[in-house]
């Protein structure tokens, strides 16, 4: 499942752009391959990030995994239900289980980042 | 069991594995199931109803002739001189500095035939130490190849395993095996398991493996039996304190450290490792495993360091959500004045401290019924 709009790091971020705001997640496949989560490491509200800095953890049962922001910016908002309920990234990845939105620094990043149909192309290339 | 394709071995069951959906991972040089539905849906299966694990990729050494137990009890730590026919016991093969070669369980078979079950991992170390010190008298044969291994675990699985059989298994006790047929297929069934929850460990030959495990899915499937992989194995044995080799006991830790005194017997006689194990005894160990609840946030995972005031005292070996529990736990070795229950230290998490403290093991002990 990878949702059309959204742009997508090859660490299996996605960002979702609105305006400036930058919401953003894992992909459905990258859930799917870690498993059940049952732990989420978030930033600070107002922490600045740089396109692909670790911002975060997530663990599964067996496996501790970096989150990379797809895009430079200052954090404005952290999904902080994922520290009760971080399984909603396994039933949700793309809505409820979003994890950070950032304000975005310079558009110009998303070049960096992949369509759907290229990140798409990328899952098929990877599966071989 | 193996079938070998290139360097990684799959057991007779890898397709079945792959039909229902299983995700595949190395393991212990085998390609080996770690999860099916889910390890935490898998975890629950076997704590609440029960689930089905193939194991086949663990090993089997046959020690017989007139000099099997002496070999037996040269070998390992436990004392092999107090099983019955019948009997299984958790054991050790142990250095000469009582270190770890490997733990094992010893099933008699009879007085001059004895078997080792062993960790996939080890099985030609432990093939090779096994010949190394034994007489030429007895006769050490690798079974590993020969035998497949099943094991079904949980509240329910002795109703689901007695429809396939006529053995009574209501008077198998715990650590007790038999021979006879499960759904036709001449087994071995074993009271044993690597759970923490009651079940039996099937031991058949591998053209059979297929058959056994197709039939039991389908004689347990209203009992809500489920297949489970090597994911939520580890999570139901941490949960029971049941030690992994490689990680929580290997040949650089002695039984004594390892806080498995109880299959130590030094009185029993000599066997490889007993002057070392009785020095240290007489000495004190200078650390030791210990289980350890999380209080802050975190998960502990192998090879975490364990610090006290920003000094590191020791190492995590295992560590994970325990999901019958909802705590995260882990085991560690710490340097032994900060063992005691209650003890406070911190797992220093991607370099932050997160307190844990050290509880009493097991962690989940199962409701038992007389």
């Amino acid at each position: 499942m990878v949702p059309e709009g959204l742009y997508y790091t090859k660490a299996h971020e996605w960002v979702k752009v609105e305006g400036d705001r930058g919401q953003i997640g894992i992909t459905d496949f990258a859930q799917s391959q870690l498993g059940d989560i049952v732990f989420a490491e978030l930033p600070q509200v107002g922490r600045s990030l740089r396109q692909m800095e670790p911002f975060g953890v997530v663990e599964s049962v067996k496996a501790v995994s970096d989150l990379y922001c797809p895009l430079t910016g200052d954090v404005l908002e952290v999904n902080s239900s994922l520290e009760s309920h971080p399984e909603q990234i396994n039933a949700d990845p793309y809505g409820g289980g979003w994890i950070i939105a950032v304000k975005i620094a310079d558009p110009n990043e998303l070049k960096n980042l992949m369509t759907a149909d290229e990140y798409r192309a990328f899952l098929a290339a990877e599966d071989h | 069991m193996s079938a070998a394709t290139g360097s990684v071995k799959r057991t007779p069951l890898f397709e079945t594995h792959r039909q229902l959906g299983a995700r595949m991972i190395p393991f212990g040089g085998w390609e080996m199931p770690v999860q099916y539905a889910g390890i935490l849906e898998e975890h629950r299966a076997v704590r609440e109803r029960a689930g089905l694990f193939d194991i086949s990729h663990m090993g089997e050494i046959e020690i017989g002739g007139v000099g099997a137990l002496e070999a037996v009890q040269r070998l390992t730590s436990n004392d092999a001189s107090r099983l019955s026919v019948g009997e299984v016991q958790y054991s050790v093969l142990t250095t000469p500095e009582g270190t770890f070669v490997d733990d094992i369980t010893v099933y008699k078979f009879a007085d001059d035939r004895y078997w080792l079950t062993v960790n996939a991992a080890n099985i030609e170390k432990d093939v090779a130490w096994v010949r190394d010190h034994v007489g030429s008298v007895v006769e050490v044969r690798n079974l590993s190849d020969d035998i497949a291994l099943l094991a079904i675990q949980g509240p329910r699985a002795r109703e689901i395993l007695q429809k396939l059989t006529s053995v009574e298994l209501s008077k198998l006790q715990y650590y007790f095996f038999i021979e006879g047929d499960v759904a036709g297929i001449r087994s071995c069934i074993s009271r044993t398991g690597y759970t923490g929850e009651d079940g039996f460990e099937i031991y058949i030959p591998p053209q059979y493996a297929n058959a056994l495990w197709n039939t039991l899915l389908e004689a347990g499937a209203p009992a809500g039996l489920q297949p489970c992989g090597l994911g939520a194995r580890d999570t139901l044995r941490l949960e029971a304190k049941m030690a992994l080799y490689g990680q929580d006991i290997d040949d650089r830790h002695t039984v004594l450290e390892a806080d498995l005194g109880w299959i130590v017997k030094l009185e029993k006689g000599a066997f490889i490792g007993r002057e070392a194990l009785a020095r240290q005894k007489a000495e004190g160990i200078k650390r030791k495993l210990v289980g350890f609840e999380m209080l802050g946030r975190g998960i502990a995972r192998p090879h975490y360091a364990i610090a006290k005031e920003g000094n590191r005292i020791g190492e995590v070996t295992s560590g994970g959500p325990a999901p019958s529990l909802e705590k995260n736990i882990g085991l560690g070795y710490v340097a032994v004045q900060y063992a005691a229950i209650g003890t406070e230290f911190d797992i220093v998490i991607r370099d932050q401290p997160v307190t844990a403290r050290v509880v009493r093991t097991p962690f989940y002990k199962r409701q038992r019924y007389s």
